[in-house]
Order: structure tokens, then C-alpha cells, then sequence
């Protein structure tokens, strides 16, 4: 089939999903990416589009509370599903305690990365309140960051599992 | 952007079934869709149809017969589910193992068991895990349901023993005997593995009483050593008997040059991997050390 033939049917699926919280009902194409869908038809900017084919994380997006590339994800996957984005991730003006933590250890640095690597670490912090430090590196493997501010980003995320203290400093280890 | 396509929900394998074979080669089968997309996004191919099996109930489970000792791995089962699932971690701590090291959290939380081999994409890590364990996959149609040993299932690179219409429905896996274990290894310079091995060794009285090994990654599709499993066989698992096994899987493999790396290089990869398999399972068929 070609595609955008005049006249050529284009079929169309409803969708009523949860983004951050909020009920959103819509009528989308199921070729429409959830990325598109968030940035484009809600303008939620948060996600960013950057490799485009699942290897980077900065398109990465919670969809109930699990990390998914939103760039390679049909919008259509996410109905009746909760989708949780950076813009939700702060509670009555209050940022969450990862947000807090990213600024106090300068673990933003262009900001590209920072929305997928945050929600990345809520989803694992959720699951693992107390993660080893191998466990964090394990769980954020699949996000880059192309300023390479990995340290502070570890760092970060171990401040508020709460396993930095207990576990030596950063860097104690060899891997 | 992706080309415009109709998505089905069928609530059967029968009735996926029957709309692959009414669109023919305008379908195709959408699971986590960690592959197909990016085909699609990537213009490679274009399907107008997807017939989306995670709306038939049920493909997603994993249960246990503790009589037959085998664990039945539904076809939608996530990488995610299988690297945390609480029965495989009793009964398959290998397979939760190389799970967690399959692509990102990401595409674990998305893509499927069944997905990855039916796509057969010769840099696969359960592929090389499940052809040394003798995995059998059930397929099925709106006709019939077989099964196949997955060394039959995989044929080639992106070739697999699928018929039209026909649909992977689950992963038949003996459990190891209580004297057996096993290792698996990989390395990596891209997200997709460059070398997979995986070791299965039973010990009886310190003697290799069985040895399987395979080696992907590296060629078209994943095979098996042979020739190293005859030498490991009847023998002590030692060091010499090891690295000539490790050479001998090594000779065998068709690696070919790719951005991965030379095919001298991955030679070499599979070498040190195979020795180490070899000899992480032989110490753990000894309990000398368990699982990670
Ligand atoms: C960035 C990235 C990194 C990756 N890294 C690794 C890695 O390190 N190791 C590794 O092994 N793999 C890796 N993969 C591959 C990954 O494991 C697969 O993408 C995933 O498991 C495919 O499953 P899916 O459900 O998304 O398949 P889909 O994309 O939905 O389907 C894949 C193909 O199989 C067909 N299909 C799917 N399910 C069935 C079924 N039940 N019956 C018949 N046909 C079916 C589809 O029609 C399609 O042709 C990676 C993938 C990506 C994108
Ligand atoms: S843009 Fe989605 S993973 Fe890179
Ligand atoms: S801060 Fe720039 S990409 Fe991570």
C-alpha cells in the first residue's frame, strides 16, 4: 500500500488513556506514536527525540510506571493505561525528591537526557527502593547521556535511594 | 513517520490466524513491536494489517508442571516478566539470568520472548540460551498446532520454520537435572549482542555425563557445537580438555565482518566466551557456585 494516496482509507481507533493523572480521550490513527502523540497533540515537550529507534532513552516515558521508549511506542499501546511524563512528575508545585536531587548533584547538564534518565530512576526506585549501586547502573545502561555527566547522575539517583552512605562513596568500586 | 496500516484485535489464535492468511503478505504479526516498527519506521517493509496478539488472553503466562518438570513460556511473555519472574528464579535462574542482559529496560519492558524468535535477527540472546537447552516451541494456526525443537524453528538469519498463518504460541523448557547447570556469556559493543554462548553441562562422579553448547551472535543463526560437545563428553571437565572444546566451537562458527567487529575477532570472542561458559557450568554443575 502507498502511502498518502488521495483517497486512500485511513483507518482510526479511540483512545482514553491517563497522562499524568489527567483523563484524556482522542481519536488518533494507530500509526501515531506516543512521542508525536505527547509532544505534538498534548505539548508535553518533556520527551525528546533523539536516536529514534530505542537505543538512547530520551523519548523514555512511563506507561504504567514502566519505562518505554515513546518513540517506538504506538499511542495506541497506551489505551486505558496510565502514561506518567516529566511534567508529572512534581506534586503541587513540590518537585519530586529525584528532581531535587538531580539539581543539588549539577546532574543536568544540556538537559537532553535528564526528563528519561529521571523517569527511569522512578520506575527503578519504585520497584527497588533500596538499589545496589550495580543495580542502578544495570537499570539506567540503556540511557545516554551525550554531555557524559553519568557520575553526578549516579550520584543523583543514589542520594535518594538512599544508598549512597551505606554503600561507600562513588567511585569506591571498580566497575 | 510510519505508512498507514489497520491494526486487528483477534481474541483467538484461530482468528489471528485466519487474518494473517486473508491478507496474506499485507500482515503481519504485532507483539511488543520493538522490531516491527522499526522495520516499519525504517520503510525496510510495510505491513497494512497488524494483527495484535497481546488482545488474545492468556499468551503472556508462564506456569510450571512440577510432574513433567518443565516450565511453559507464553510467546508474549516480556523480557522483563522473565527477568523477574519468581518461578523462573526457582526453576530457571540461567534464563532470568541472560534476560536481564537483553538490550535496555526499555525494550525488556516491551519486546517479547516469542517477538525475538520469531524474528529470528541473528544477534539474539535467547536463541543461543535456548538452543542449548533443547527448547520446543509450540506453533499454531486456525488448522493445527505443532511443535518443533528450536533447533528446527531457526533456520536463518530472519528465517524461522513458521508457515503462513501459523503463530508461535509458547516455550516448552525441560529443567536442567539436579547434576546439571549451566552458564551463559556474552559480549557487546552495540546495544544487540556481537557474541552469545551458552554452556550445559551434567556431571556424574566428575565426569561430563552430557555437554551442550552453543554459539550465536556471531553468523546467520545460532548453532551448535558438536564436535566440542563430543570432547566434553566421558570426560573430566579440566582446563586443557576446556580450551581445545572452546577451539573447536570457535572453528566451527562462520562469523562474518561486520560493524560488530571482524570475523577474526569474533572467532576470537567465541573462544574466550566458550571457556568461560564451559567452566562456570562445570563449577556450577559441582556447586562450587551458584547463579548470580
Ligand atoms: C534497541 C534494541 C536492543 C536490543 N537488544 C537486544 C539484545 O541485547 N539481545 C537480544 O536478544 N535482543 C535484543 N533486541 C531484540 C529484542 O529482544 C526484540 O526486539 C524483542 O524481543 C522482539 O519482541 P516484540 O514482541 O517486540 O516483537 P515484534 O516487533 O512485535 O515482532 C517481531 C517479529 O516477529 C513476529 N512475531 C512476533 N510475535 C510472534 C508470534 N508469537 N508468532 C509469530 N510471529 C510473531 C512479528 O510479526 C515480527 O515480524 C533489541 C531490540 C532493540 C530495539
Ligand atoms: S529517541 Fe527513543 S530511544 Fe532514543
Ligand atoms: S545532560 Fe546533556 S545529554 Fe545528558
Amino acid at each position: 500500500m502507498t502511502e498518502g494516496l488521495i483517497g486512500q482509507e485511513r483507518p482510526l481507533v479511540t483512545i482514553s488513556l491517563r497522562v499524568n493523572g489527567e483523563p484524556v480521550e482522542a481519536v488518533i490513527e494507530p500509526r501515531e506514536l506516543l512521542l508525536d502523540f505527547l509532544r505534538d497533540r498534548l505539548g508535553l515537550m518533556g520527551a525528546k527525540r533523539s536516536c529514534d529507534t530505542q537505543v538512547c532513552g530520551a523519548c523514555t516515558v512511563l506507561l504504567d510506571d514502566l519505562p518505554v521508549s515513546a518513540c517506538c511506542t504506538l499511542a495506541y499501546e497506551a489505551r486505558g493505561r496510565e502514561v506518567l511524563t516529566i511534567e508529572g512528575l512534581a506534586q503541587d508545585g513540590a518537585l519530586h525528591p529525584l528532581q531535587q536531587a538531580f539539581i543539588e548533584h549539577t546532574a543536568v547538564q544540556c538537559g537532553f537526557c535528564t526528563s528519561g534518565m529521571i523517569l527511569t530512576a522512578r520506575s527503578l526506585l519504585q520497584d527497588h527502593p533500596r538499589p545496589t549501586r550495580q543495580e542502578i547502573r544495570h537499570y539506567l545502561k540503556g540511557n545516554l547521556c551525550r554531555c557524559t555527566g553519568y557520575w553526578n547522575i549516579l550520584k543523583a539517583v543514589e542520594s535518594v535511594a538512599g544508598s549512597g552512605r551505606q554503600r561507600g562513596r562513588v567511585g569506591e568500586e571498580a566497575t | 513517520m510510519l505508512g498507514i496500516f489497520q491494526i486487528h484485535e483477534p481474541d483467538s489464535i484461530e482468528e489471528a490466524s485466519s487474518l494473517l492468511k486473508e491478507y496474506g503478505y499485507e500482515a503481519a504479526v504485532y507483539a511488543g513491536g520493538t522490531e516491527l516498527l522499526l522495520v516499519m519506521k525504517e520503510k525496510l517493509a510495510h505491513y497494512s494489517h497488524l494483527v495484535n496478539i497481546k488482545t488474545i488472553p492468556g499468551l503472556d503466562e508462564i506456569s510450571f508442571d512440577p510432574e513433567a518438570r518443565t516450565l511453559r513460556i507464553g510467546a508474549l511473555t516480556t523480557h522483563r516478566q522473565l527477568e523477574h519472574s519468581s518461578l523462573i528464579a526457582e526453576h530457571a535462574p540461567l534464563l532470568a539470568e541472560m534476560e536481564s542482559t537483553v538490550g535496555n529496560v526499555r525494550v525488556r519492558a516491551m519486546g517479547t520472548i516469542g517477538g525475538n524468535l520469531c524474528f529470528a535477527e541473528p544477534h539474539s540472546d535467547p536463541a543461543t540460551l535456548l538452543l542449548a537447552w533443547d527448547a520446543v516451541l509450540e506453533v499454531g494456526s486456525d488448522e493445527a498446532r505443532r511443535r518443533i525443537p528450536i533447533a528446527d524453528f531457526l533456520l536463518g538469519m530472519f528465517e524461522t520454520a513458521l508457515q503462513p498463518g501459523e503463530i508461535l504460541i509458547d516455550v516448552h523448557l525441560q529443567l536442567l537435572p539436579a547434576n546439571a547447570a549451566g552458564a551463559y556469556r556474552k559480549f557487546s559493543t552495540h546495544e544487540r549482542p556481537t557474541a552469545t554462548v551458552a554452556a550445559l553441562l551434567q556431571l556424574e562422579q566428575g565426569v561430563i555425563a552430557d555437554a551442550r553448547l552453543a554459539v550465536g551472535s556471531v553468523g546467520p543463526a545460532a548453532f551448535r557445537a558438536k564436535e566440542a560437545e563430543e570432547m566434553l563428553r566421558g570426560q573430566q571437565p579440566q582446563e586443557e580438555l576446556i580450551a581445545s572444546a572452546a577451539e573447536s566451537a570457535s572453528r566451527a562458527a562462520d562469523p562474518v565482518d561486520d560493524l560488530h567487529g571482524s570475523a577474526e575477532y569474533k572467532r576470537h570472542l567465541v573462544r574466550v566466551l566458550a571457556a568461560e561458559a564451559l567452566d562456570l557450568a562445570a563449577r556450577r554443575a559441582q556447586a562450587e557456585v551458584d547463579y548470580d
